[in-house]
């Protein structure tokens, strides 16, 4: 059945056992929503120097939304900020791929668990769900780097 | 099959849209339960639009060609249709727009332009309620904002109505504009019309009916709701889209400033300033959906070959059914009223705690076709601590048979992710 492509059996783990949910102290915080279907994400990130030391996250929404902020906690906690944007990068042109890209060993190696939502690619509509707490910790991460960016200056 | 007194011969009905045959998902028959977003389309409106493009084609009241004179009786007639749908007293107060929200938007530019009596400024009020679709908050909420306004609002009882305990003190001597749908598009909801407008004409402030979901479902007669406006769109009742109605009170629509300038809305333009068509003309700046109104013109002939009353008894029983049978869901709860009493074809609910979307993939996964998220209307989430609901909505064509269909396929879901 095509919707075992969407939901594989990993990312309805996740969403029953998300990994690393709920506020935990960070140097930002960002709030984002997605307007078509009301899923919601509040996220922080807190960095020790270039390294993240944890991604801390609240929300609502559906398990596509939900198991995917699980797998980012789990993959990106503890990597270097430089390997942490490869992986977001990497899930991106994923999920913008429209199901054309077959995930080979390389791209798995890269993004483990999150290759799981490789079926996902294959519906417009899910996409902004899978792709939700991705751009919040982009848009978290800046914000925490300009803040210690600012920071450095000041001081 | 599930016989139930009052239904249309859908067996019939169905045959006039073409859609409604299709398999999606390889071999599933479309069981299309997404009326309140958008209707399907008979095949006596698509035929009217093609003929109207294969056939008539022009610019309307500009040329002396015969065909310019052909397209500009197609769309005055489509008019005149309009005006009959509604009992509106005269056709010149139908002003055609590209839909709903623009309809809604034209009001309250019209208002926040205005001279006295009419205008909205910072020492007035305008007055909504909780459970309007967005299209009829935001144009007042920008108008708030502009002109210092202060926006109040109805609040919403637990069983999904209006609270109207403190009507008299929402509704007061400074309020210019009160603005409320008819039937709500995410509770189903029937408003009690008269009770609101008796406090709004007692206060001498307008009155704006948004019919969108209403039009498409039961009679709707503007003498009798006593509105100042009323606003709906052609493509929830078997129309084209971008093709929307504003109809207002003569005097009003004269009194009023237009909106949008441009052409045919103009009686004469020099260089320094310009005088104005009269309405509805004065409001429908530019080329309008010309053949859009002639397909809405189609809708509401075949609507009325049918009958509203007809369609209202169809649906009421299609209503009555499908509460009954969505009780039987284990976890479901309906969001809105939990009968069929002053209620409309549009169904929402949650399940348990499984998300609205991951429902709605489910379901579509089976070939029903539903609308997930907060239906434009995300206040009415808010009221009620949902983050959004599953939406089933029916119309003339909706059978018994269909509403089975979603019982067996929400089972689906739950087994799926239970």
């Amino acid at each position: 059945m095509k919707l075992d492509s969407m939901y594989q059996e990993v990312i309805l783990d996740h969403y029953k056992n998300p990994h690393g949910r709920g506020l935990r102290d960070g140097d930002a915080e960002v709030h984002h929503v997605n307007p078509t279907c009301g899923d919601e994400i509040t996220l922080r990130v807190k960095y020790d120097g270039t390294t993240i030391s944890d991604v801390s996250y609240e929300g609502q929404g559906c398990s596509i939304s939900q198991a995917s902020a699980s797998v980012l906690n789990e993959l990106l906690v503890g990597k270097e900020l430089a390997e942490a944007q490869k992986i977001q990068e990497t899930f991106l042109e994923l999920m913008q791929s429209k199901g054309k890209i077959e995930p080979d060993d390389a791209m798995e190696d890269v993004l483990e668990d999150a290759v799981a939502f490789a079926g996902v690619s294959k519906y417009p509509a899910r996409v902004k769900c899978a792709l939700l707490s991705w751009m919040a910790w982009k848009d978290a991460t800046a914000q925490a780097l300009d803040g210690a960016d600012a920071e450095r200056k000041t001081a | 099959m599930t016989q139930l007194p009052g239904l249309l011969d859908t067996e019939a009905i169905r045959k006039d849209f073409p859609v409604l045959d299709r398999l999606v998902h390889d071999d599933r028959k479309l069981v299309y339960l997404d009326n309140a977003a958008t209707s399907q389309k008979p095949r006596q409106v698509l035929d009217a639009l093609s003929e109207y493009y294969e056939r008539y084609n022009a610019n309307v009241h500009r040329g002396v060609h015969v065909l310019a004179e052909e397209a500009t009786a197609l769309y005055e007639g489509a008019r005149d249709k309009v005006a009959a749908f509604i009992n509106a007293p005269s056709r010149d107060e139908v002003i055609f727009t590209k839909n709903a929200s623009e309809s809604l938007n034209l009001v309250a530019n019209m208002l926040g332009w205005a001279d006295e009596p009419y205008r909205v400024d910072h020492e007035t009020e305008i007055v909504i309620t909780e459970m309007e679709h967005h299209s009829n908050i935001v144009p007042w909420q920008l108008l708030a904002q502009r002109t210092g306004a202060k926006l109040k609002w109805f609040g919403l009882t637990d069983d999904g109505r209006l609270d109207l305990s403190r009507i008299d003190e929402i509704i007061t001597e400074k309020t210019k504009i009160v603005s409320f749908v008819l039937v709500s598009n995410i509770l189903g909801t029937v408003n009690p019309v008269e009770a609101i407008v008796r406090r709004a004409q007692e206060v001498g402030a307008l009155v704006c009916v948004d019919a969108s979901q209403a039009a498409p479902h039961m009679p709707l007669d503007v003498q009798a709701l006593q509105a100042d406006f009323v606003a709906f769109t052609g493509h929830k009742m078997c129309g084209p889209t971008g093709i929307g109605v504003l109809w207002g009170r003569q005097e009003l629509l004269e009194d009023l400033p237009p909106f949008l300038g441009g052409g045919e809305m103009i009686e004469t333009v020099s260089m320094h300033s310009s005088t104005y068509a009269p309405a509805p003309h004065k409001f429908e700046a530019g080329t309008p959906p010309i053949a859009q109104a002639v397909g809405l013109g189609a809708a509401i002939d075949y609507l009325g070959s049918i009958g509203m009353d007809r369609i209202l008894a169809h649906e009421h029983a299609l209503t009555e059914y499908a509460v009954k049978r969505l009780a039987e869901v284990p976890d479901l709860r309906i969001i809105g009223p939990t009968t069929a009493e002053d209620r409309g074809a549009a169904i929402s609910f949650t399940l348990g705690d499984i998300h609205p979307h991951d429902v709605g993939q489910v379901l579509d996964e089976q070939g029903i076709a539903v609308r997930v998220g907060h239906h434009c209307a995300r206040p009415v989430c808010l009221r009620y601590g949902i983050p959004a609901t599953t939406r089933a909505s029916f119309y003339l064509y909706s059978t018994p048979a269909e509403i089975d269909a979603l019982v067996e396929g929400l089972e689906h879901v739950r087994n799926f992710f239970g």
